[in-house]
């Protein structure tokens, strides 16, 4: 059976420039980035020729970027880093929308007696900056609030959120995650003070991500062990990884999808098959996602459905086991715990043609017929 | 012949249909990571069937902390047994998808175990779960999977009876394996869509079946009975449950008194007793006292000596009949009365209500205890069962 991939924003596969630059790295470049001699200066050279690929395309300095295992790690360094170097008491403002990598570190700082306001959305899933500046305290010590949704693909008004925490002198962190590849980023002009990214989001390997801090944030440790990375992130370097972020980047500036291939997906669908409607906002969003609710049909029963079709899509987010529970973000932009489970997202990438498009579109008529035929109570 | 999937005569159709011809629909094999849903599937394969394996997410085992701790055993839906199933799938080349059934296995199963301890009941939680997630939610999700059969590792037989158009469900071969106490709610619908390979085994030939096929998990330890109750402790559980979810009940400490009105001491909540218990009642007397009934209304627990615990007769309630169409007038059974219990000659007598039955031993059974299933055989064959009321 032919599989087609419609789980971008899960990860997406690696591009085989990235893995022509990663395997000639893992091959030839072994050194140590910290060793004096030619091994290590050899590496090193890799290591900071990635960075500048990277912190190009995001527009900030080498300088300010270090390199992290991945998105969650940029997100732990980035919350528990600013709110650790502040001092008591202190407040964090974040989202009701937030990737559970921002809200697990925010909800270990209430544990250590942080104050934090998650700000509510309403069902266009979009932080509104209003929220933002009513939750403000006189204690608050960090913003963060995600560029994309992962599950809506809305784009958060992060240029002016940055302004309101400007003005009150508060550094603004931004989980960039499900944005960097999909949308331009400049993180100077957007104004965040930190911006987390991953690289197997944007056709780079699992394991490697970055963090952008800009210059003059106060950042307290979160592991500690080593010198690497300006000490924020101690570890001997993946080059390998890094390097296939940096071609990654390289590959992904001006070569961003457009809506077209999303907007085909979600027009046939919504009027081919009854009782189906988009999830959150349809305007602002990253061009290559859709989150679709199917009345009366259960979004498990379904993804289990189309994958024995051959066609990869996803609920919500995965737990450890595999096991799918209902989406905090669905339910926060207001739908029913029956509605979020009747919702599945998809999200394109350079891969998928109009083709496969269409043959999805064939598969989803016939699941959603036999789903519903059988009553799978959703 | 333990490698031949029994299935005696079947309506066309099914993988049991008489044509030498294997279907191509798959069967949906729920696995649990354990040694008998893994040969189950394996057998499967091996017959050359389509097979699409699936573990069931019933309960979040790291949710009650304080009954979290390494040495406690027997418990499933561990991150341990999703790995051992989809090891198990992976090997035999089959899709595998966990499945969560967690909201439906509190509401269906975990909150009335609590409700009826509560109550001064004795709860069945596998029996529940069987009959609303394993053999009506799952064959949901199998049907999803475009899988018109289900298959488990249960220890049980199912046969259809042409003469009397019904499916019939029979003891495991393997008597101190059977599972069909707990299978006493099958609806002839389910049946029909469900299969039991290992009804025709014993558990040694299945784990030499695992060692023979090399599956991984040949040796693993069975589970216990109650799978989301750490340690067998359902009193801790219960404990920490209600804790969580705010639903402490009203009282909970009274006193225990005997069968002739004394006052013999005191107790922390009737809902830590069970019919015909003598452990840990905390109280000194010449003759060793059991618990005879509990009352939630009054916090009572009524003790007195092991003959105070026989009855003669009881009514079974919300009775399922699966090899009979109902009892007309009486009918003679043997009848068990919990898991352990030896089936005891009995009467069935109809009442009024089709679904409530008296049952009349022939000679009077220790500790009838509300709560527990009532299941009626005729020698392998099960009648049917309902609750003791």
């Amino acid at each position: 059976m032919r599989h087609f991939y419609f789980d971008h924003n899960a990860t997406t596969p690696v591009a085989p420039e990235v893995l022509e630059a990663v395997s000639s790295c893992l091959g030839q470049v072994y050194g140590n980035a910290s060793s004096i001699h030619y091994f290590g200066q050899l590496a090193k050279q890799r290591l900071e020729a990635a960075r500048r690929q990277v912190s190009e395309f995001i527009g900030c300095a080498p300088a300010e970027l270090i390199f992290t295992s991945g998105g969650t790690e940029a997100n732990n360094i980035a919350a528990l880093g600013v709110a650790r170097a502040a001092s008591s008491p202190r407040h964090v403002i974040t989202s009701a929308i937030e990737h559970p990598a921002v809200l697990g570190p925010c909800a270990q700082l209430e544990r250590e007696g942080v104050q934090v306001t998650r700000v509510r959305v309403g069902s266009s899933g979009v932080v509104d900056p209003a929220d933002v500046r009513q939750a403000l305290r006189p204690e608050t010590v960090l913003i963060s609030i995600m560029h994309a949704n992962n599950e809506l693909g809305t784009i958060q008004p992060i240029a002016e959120i940055a302004r309101i925490a400007h003005a009150a002198d508060i550094p603004l962190h931004v989980d960039g995650v499900q944005a960097l590849g999909k949308i331009p980023v400049n993180v100077r002009e957007l104004g965040a003070d930190l911006y987390s990214v991953s690289g197997h989001k944007l056709y780079a390997p699992k394991g490697v991500g970055a963090l952008y801090v800009r210059k003059g944030i106060a950042l307290a440790g979160v592991a500690f062990g080593g010198h690497h990375e300006r000490d924020r992130r101690p570890g001997t370097e993946n080059v390998p990884g890094i390097v296939g972020f940096g071609a990654a980047a390289r590959l992904a500036s001006g070569n961003f999808m457009d809506g077209a291939l999303r907007d085909r997906l979600e027009a046939a669908v919504l009027e081919r098959i009854s009782g189906t409607g988009v999830n959150g906002s349809r305007g602002n969003r990253t061009p290559n996602t859709t989150n679709i609710q199917f009345d009366a049909i259960d979004g498990e029963a379904m993804v289990i459905a189309l994958d024995l079709r051959g066609f990869a899509v996803s609920t919500g987010s995965a737990c450890s086991s595999g096991a799918i529970t209902p989406s905090h973000v669905l339910t926060a932009i207001g739908l029913s715990a029956d509605r979020a489970r009747s919702s599945i997202r998809f999200s394109l990438g350079h891969s998928n043609t109009a083709e496969q498009v269409d043959e999805l579109v064939e598969a989803l008529e016939a699941s959603v017929a036999h789903l519903r035929r059988i009553s799978v109570h959703a | 012949m333990p490698e031949q999937l029994q299935t005696d005569k079947r309506p066309a159709g099914g993988p049991a249909a008489d044509q030498g011809v294997r279907p191509t629909l798959p069967i949906a094999v729920a696995m649990s990571g354990g040694v008998d849903s893994s040969v189950v599937a394996a057998l499967l394969v091996r017959q050359g069937y389509d097979v699409v394996g699936m573990t069931m997410q019933l309960w979040n085992q790291r949710r009650l902390p304080e009954l979290s701790n390494e040495s406690a055993t027997g418990r499933c839906c561990s991150l341990d047994d999703v790995y051992d199933a989809r090891r198990v799938a992976e090997q035999l080349g089959v899709p595998y998808y966990v499945v969560n059934f967690e909201r439906q296995f509190e509401d269906q199963v975990v909150k009335p175990f609590v409700a009826e301890y509560l109550a001064g009941r004795t709860p069945v939680p596998c029996t529940l779960c069987n009959n609303y997630i394993k053999f009506d939610r799952f064959l949901e999700l199998a049907d999803a999977a475009g899988a018109q059969q289900i298959a488990t590792g249960h220890y049980a037989r199912i046969r259809y009876n042409q003469a009397s158009s019904r499916y019939e469900l029979l003891r495991g071969v393997d008597h101190a394996k059977d599972q069909t106490y707990f299978l006493f709610g099958l609806t002839q619908p389910q049946l029909a869509r469900t299969l039991f390979p290992l009804g025709h085994l014993t558990k040694p030939e299945v784990r030499e079946l695992a060692g023979s096929m090399d599956l991984p998990v040949a040796v693993k330890a069975d589970s216990q009975e109650i799978c989301f109750v750490p340690n067998g402790d359902y009193a801790a559980f219960m404990s920490a449950y209600l804790k969580e979810t705010g639903i402490e009940p009203e009282r909970t400490q009274g006193d225990i008194v005997t069968t002739d009105g004394r006052t013999v001491g005191s107790h922390q909540g009737v809902h830590r007793f069970t019919v015909g218990q003598r452990r840990g009642l905390g109280v000194a007397a010449a003759e060793p006292f059991y618990v005879i009934a509990t009352d939630p209304s009054t916090q009572r627990v009524v003790v007195g000596s092991n003959d105070d615990l026989l009855r003669g007769r009881f009514i079974a309630r919300d009775v399922n009949w699966i090899s009979v169409a109902g009892v007309e007038g009486e009918m003679r059974a043997q009848v068990k009365i919990r898991n352990k219990h030896t089936p005891a000659t009995a009467t069935l007598l109809a009442t009024s209500t089709p679904d409530r039955v008296e049952v009349v031993f022939d000679s009077a059974q220790r500790a009838v205890t509300p709560g527990q299933g009532a299941v009626f055989y005729n020698g392998d064959v099960v009648l049917g069962g309902g609750w003791i009321e």
